[in-house]
């Protein structure tokens, strides 16, 4: 394709944008909308997928050890822990540390200073080879003489897959149906601007313009509508964004539920949005040519 | 060369505007088809376009076998006919210059090619002096001579007529008919649809006469003859 008509393309493609600019003003703010959701979505996601990634990073078992044993009884208890299955390491954390990390915890309430280390028991550590068997993991150190208690803190973790898990399902529907919205309508755009220049896409045809060229303006109509509505929505979503992790902060504080800074984000959206777009655009235009091009 | 060789056209309905078309015309040639209405005059010129396929026989245009050519030759195919409609087919919001730049354009000229011949090309059909008027500031003859312009501007070895005096009065007619005999003198091929039949016996070029989806004469000197005539 040579220089000039690159230039000649982009002109036609505008033109054709605001010939009917209620139409693309419509189709411009629906895959706005429709881009605004899908990242709302991936954004929820993405920040949940953050949080059960380091929750399970800190995964633990912790396994108590029968009161009545003696200090070194109690540590010898470890060699028959490590032999238990999905069991990597067992730590061992005599009372006295325990103690300390509960006071250190508790920070300088004064609440607790009554307590004294025998309140403790000893307790191991367990670090496990698959984070994903904590259950199974959990009877099988039941077992080992010298526990009496197991305690494992997934809750959290499994209320989180889930809850992604869900919102992951929910979200490919609607983004499905989000994209197929946006389609139909740049489409429709695009077959209003075809319609308008029929006579010219027939004396093109006429004096042997190829598909490619008499298509090519259209699809670069698309394409524009569809960069334009993701340029608009990458810009709302970051705003959008900013607002969610603001609010998020003032509800909880920031303890459980946080979300990363969008600057973490904007490679994964731009991709996304610059490519539904591209992708919208491109595939609409196409879809309304076809008919026009017979003969 | 345009050549047909027993070509039958049957649209879907059944009837048979084509009935066995054998005609052939050389590179360079002058002819004029003449028919009454409904012989067949308009689609023997899609079938040289690639408009439309032939039902059987075999059409060959410069060098195109147009019964078997695939989709992605046929704008090659057509960038060496030009064709002039009776009804002129302008852009209307173009001006006289866009409309015949681009026909260029389309094809993927260059702007300095454009900027060279189209001037060259409207001083050819005498439009030099109204390049920058829209198609509805022209009188009927300028009109067909703009649409002749832009048939001839990416300079195709042929050229078809369909009916182009059809619009006009005599002496406006007889302007194109000689506009478009310089043409060819200049070396296009050119084949012309007419019901002018005093123009056509005052030129003393080749007739092909066709009715009822035959050819029944094809003479030399604005001879021909068919029923009806
Ligand atoms: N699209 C079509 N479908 C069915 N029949 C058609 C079609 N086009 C033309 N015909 C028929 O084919 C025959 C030849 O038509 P054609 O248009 O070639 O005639 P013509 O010689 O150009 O006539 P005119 O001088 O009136 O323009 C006619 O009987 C016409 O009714
Ligand atoms: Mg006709």
């Amino acid at each position: 394709m040579k220089g000039n008509n690159f230039g000649y393309l982009i002109k036609e493609g505008i033109r054709g944008i605001f010939l009917h600019g209620f139409m693309s003003f419509a189709a411009v703010f629906v895959t706005v909308a429709c881009l605004l959701i899908v990242g709302t979505f991936f954004s929820v996601i993405y920040n949940i997928g953050l949080k059960v990634e380091e929750l399970n990073e800190k995964n633990e078992i912790l396994v108590f050890v029968d009161e009545t044993f003696s200090d070194a009884e109690a540590k010898s208890v470890g060699s028959d822990l490590a032999l238990v299955k999905n069991v990597e390491q067992a730590i061992f954390i005599p009372r006295e540390e325990a103690y300390e990390d509960f006071r250190e915890d508790m920070g300088q309430s004064g609440a607790f200073d009554g307590l004294s280390t025998q309140t403790f028991r000893h307790r191991f550590r367990i670090l496990p080879t698959d984070p994903q068997l904590l259950e199974e993991t959990k009877a099988a150190l039941l077992e080992v003489e010298g526990v009496v208690k197991v305690k494992v803190a997934d809750d959290v973790v499994n209320l989180l897959t889930t809850i992604q898990n869900v919102v992951s399902m929910f979200s490919i529907v609607v983004i499905v149906a989000l994209v197929f919205v946006s389609l139909l309508i740049i489409s429709n755009t695009v077959k209003l601007a075809m319609a308008d220049r029929r006579d010219e896409i027939a004396i093109m045809k006429m004096v042997g313009a190829t598909n490619g060229f008499i298509r090519l303006p259209f699809v670069v109509q698309g394409f524009l509508l569809g960069i334009l509505g993701s340029g608009i929505a990458f810009g709302a979503e970051w705003l959008l964004y900013n607002f969610m992790a603001n609010q998020l902060v003032q509800m909880d504080g920031g303890l459980l539920l946080t979300m990363v800074p969008f600057t973490q984000l904007i490679l994964p959206m731009l991709v996304i949005f610059a490519g539904t777009g591209m992708f919208v655009g491109v595939v609409g235009s196409f879809a309304s040519i076809r008919r026009f091009l017979k003969v | 060369m345009i050549e047909f060789t027993d070509v039958v056209k049957s649209y879907s309905v059944g009837t048979q505007a084509l009935r066995g078309v054998s005609m052939r015309i050389e590179d360079g040639e002058f002819a004029y088809l003449v028919g009454p209405s409904g012989s067949g005059k308009s689609t023997i010129i899609k079938l040289i376009t690639g408009e439309l396929k032939p039902t059987s026989g075999s059409v060959h245009v410069n060098g195109y076998s147009l019964e078997r050519i695939r989709r992605r030759e046929l704008p090659y195919m057509r960038r060496t006919v030009g064709v002039v409609f009776q009804d002129f087919r302008l852009i209307q919001d173009m001006t006289v210059y866009d409309n015949v730049a681009f026909a260029m354009r389309v094809v993927g000229a260059r702007e300095k090619e454009i900027r060279a011949r189209v001037p060259y090309v409207l001083e050819l059909v005498g439009l030099e002096t109204k390049s920058r008027r829209h198609p509805n500031e022209l009188s009927g003859g300028e009109q067909q001579r703009l649409a002749i312009a832009r048939a001839l501007v990416n300079n195709p070895s042929t050229i078809i007529a369909d009916e182009p005096t059809g619009n006009l009065d005599p002496a406006k007619s007889l302007e194109i008919m000689s506009l478009l005999q310089e043409i060819n003198s200049l070396g296009t091929t050119m084949l012309v649809v007419t019901h002018a039949q005093d123009l056509v016996e005052r030129f003393h070029k080749r007739v092909i006469a066709i009715n009822e989806g035959v050819v029944v004469s094809d003479g030399m000197d604005g001879y021909f003859e068919y029923e009806g005539k």
